[in-house]
């Protein structure tokens, strides 16, 4: 019971924070059309820019400043780089971020180093917020939880109560005509793209500090996004909400259990030793294969289902 | 009030429009009638920025060519999309509400003069637009557009699919407008509803306007019919 409650707790926050990254992704595709390869980098930029505004600032004001700072640089990549590539298509787009990815990535060496950043979590934030039985719960988890239940109530809101969360949802299918009504669309566009590398990096403020900030956290969390992105279905947030929480949830159970496919068999009496031919392959546990099984769903998800859990477009 | 001359139309390299000319005075219904796959649509495509195109497009004396889709709209053209392009996961209210150029700004057309027009509209406010029947999305894409307080309105085949009922309703609708001093570039396929309310009619061909005249011209014109519109 204590193991399955704190899996879950720490399934669900990390799942949250999961949330946090793919939403932005999740965003900016469905209204743009625009794969953003590049989208975990804006996740290392809101962590180095956190580290850094910290240091003089504290850790508070950074957690608004260095989203709004990632959001920023995310319009004007927009405006000055997407806008101009956008014509040429998709796959222009694509290459695109895929190139901004590797510029990022550099960038980032040159003017922080190689090595990882001390970017640790605030005083205030650090240790146990509770106890369950004999395993406690960190205080930051919990922080993390809460700021990105509140990130999906405002983006709720900002969506659902404001007029420009109307115009977003009606350029999200019918682009010509919302601007045919007068909406300047391309502005939107910029801000979508801007609201969501900022969300990416308020997500980098966060797990920086939760995990490691170094140039090449972008590439470790990179795929894992696309997965929540494909597997709650292209385009829609409901959908990357639920997948965030199913690869948070299984990832962290996968990693704590040892169970086998050996194992199984020697519960309903078949043994498995060394002899039996690929014996590596029995014996693998669900905890070393952990870290695969979220590309085993996006393969089976593509597929199975490949508009994913909730999406609504299948190009 | 549009003076649109030599638009010339591309869709990637297809040449669509080959110097299409046409007026519409201040309060004024034209109609630009042809079969399908003529290019009309591609004109009020063209005059609202959405489309590839050269030529002059002047709207009160400022030539719109080279504007953006929205800044055209902003300087009073307004569109109203066939197949009834409405926003299906918004609610009919939302899609009016996004027919308003902004916030602040209200024109001659207020909710409640739309709910008057087509009770059908005002019963189902809160509904998703999605679920209404076709009918319903066509009043609602014309109304929509009527919100953000054109002072022409260009609509593209209002009447197609519809009940004869449901087309009397709307061409009720197009005398509304045109009381308020509106001007409208109709776009049809069928004659009967653009000859009965039509101050002057365009007929297209092949990218260019074949003929132009009143509605008893066309009437009187049986060569002309049988050549360019009936099918």
């Amino acid at each position: 019971m204590e193991f399955f409650l704190i899996s879950l707790l720490n399934g669900v926050s990390y799942g949250l924070l999961l949330f946090m990254l793919s939403s932005g992704l999740t965003l900016i595709f469905s209204m743009m059309g625009v794969l953003n390869f590049a989208h975990a980098s804006f996740y290392m930029i809101g962590a180095y820019l956190a580290y850094t505004l910290g240091l003089k600032l504290g850790f508070f004001p950074a957690l608004f400043l260095a989203p709004i700072l990632t959001g920023l640089f995310g319009a004007l990549i927009e405006r000055f780089g997407l806008r101009k590539v956008h014509r040429y298509g998709h796959v222009a787009e694509l290459l695109f971020t895929f190139g901004l990815a590797y510029l990022i990535e550099e960038s980032v060496k040159v003017i922080w180093g190689l090595a990882s950043m001390p970017y640790r979590i605030p005083a205030v934030l650090d240790g146990p917020l509770f106890t369950l039985y004999t395993t406690s719960f960190p205080k930051f988890r919990g922080f993390m939880m809460l700021v990105a239940l509140a990130m999906l109530f405002s983006v709720y809101l900002l969506l659902m109560r404001t007029r420009i969360g109307l115009v977003i949802q009606a350029a999200l299918t019918h682009p010509q005509t919302v601007e045919a009504l007068g909406h300047n669309v391309p502005r939107v566009f910029m801000l979508v793209f801007g609201g969501g590398t900022a969300l990416a990096g308020l997500a980098g403020v966060i797990g920086g500090a939760a995990f490691i900030t170094e140039p090449s956290m972008a590439a470790s969390v990179g795929p894992i996004v696309f997965v929540v992105a494909v597997v709650g279905g292209m385009g829609s947030l409901a959908g990357a909400f639920l997948a965030s929480l199913l690869i948070g949830i299984v990832q962290t159970f996968a990693i704590a259990l040892d169970w086998s496919l050996a194992g199984m068999l020697a519960a309903v009496g078949i043994g498995v030793t060394e002899s039996t031919p690929l014996y590596s392959l029995w014996k693998l546990q669900l905890s070393q294969v952990a870290p695969v099984l979220p590309y085993l769903l996006l393969v089976l998800m593509l597929i199975f289902r490949p508009k994913g859990l909730l999406g609504t477009r299948a190009d | 009030m549009l003076e649109v001359r030599d638009l010339n139309a591309y869709y990637g390299k297809s040449h669509i429009l080959h110097g299409v000319h046409l007026d519409v005075g201040d309060g004024e219904i034209v109609s630009l009638l042809g079969r399908n796959g003529v290019g009309r649509s591609t004109t009020i495509k063209a005059i609202m920025g959405m489309v590839d195109c050269q030529g002059s497009v002047k709207f009160k004396g400022d030539e719109m060519v080279g504007l953006k889709t929205y800044q055209v709209a902003h300087r009073g053209l307004g569109y109203v999309p066939e197949n009834r392009d409405i926003f299906p996961t918004l609610t009919v209210r939302q899609n009016l509400l996004l027919g308003q150029k902004s916030a602040r700004r209200t024109g001659r057309w207020k909710m409640d003069d739309m709910y008057e027009l087509f009770p059908r509209l005002g019963e189902r406010a809160d509904t998703q637009a999605g679920v209404l029947s076709g009918g319903e999305q066509q009043m609602l894409t014309l109304c929509r557009t009527l919100m953000g307080d054109p002072e022409l309105v260009m609509i593209d085949e209002p009447t197609e699919g519809l009940a004869p009922k449901i087309v009397e309703q709307v061409a009720g609708l197009f005398e509304e407008i045109r009381k308020r001093g509106i001007s409208i570039l109709l776009v049809e396929q069928k004659l009967a509803i653009a000859l009965d309310i039509s101050e002057r009619l365009y007929v297209m061909g092949h990218g260019q306007i074949v003929f132009e005249g009143t509605p008893r011209d066309v009437r009187e014109n049986a060569a002309m019919r049988k050549e360019w519109l009936e099918v």
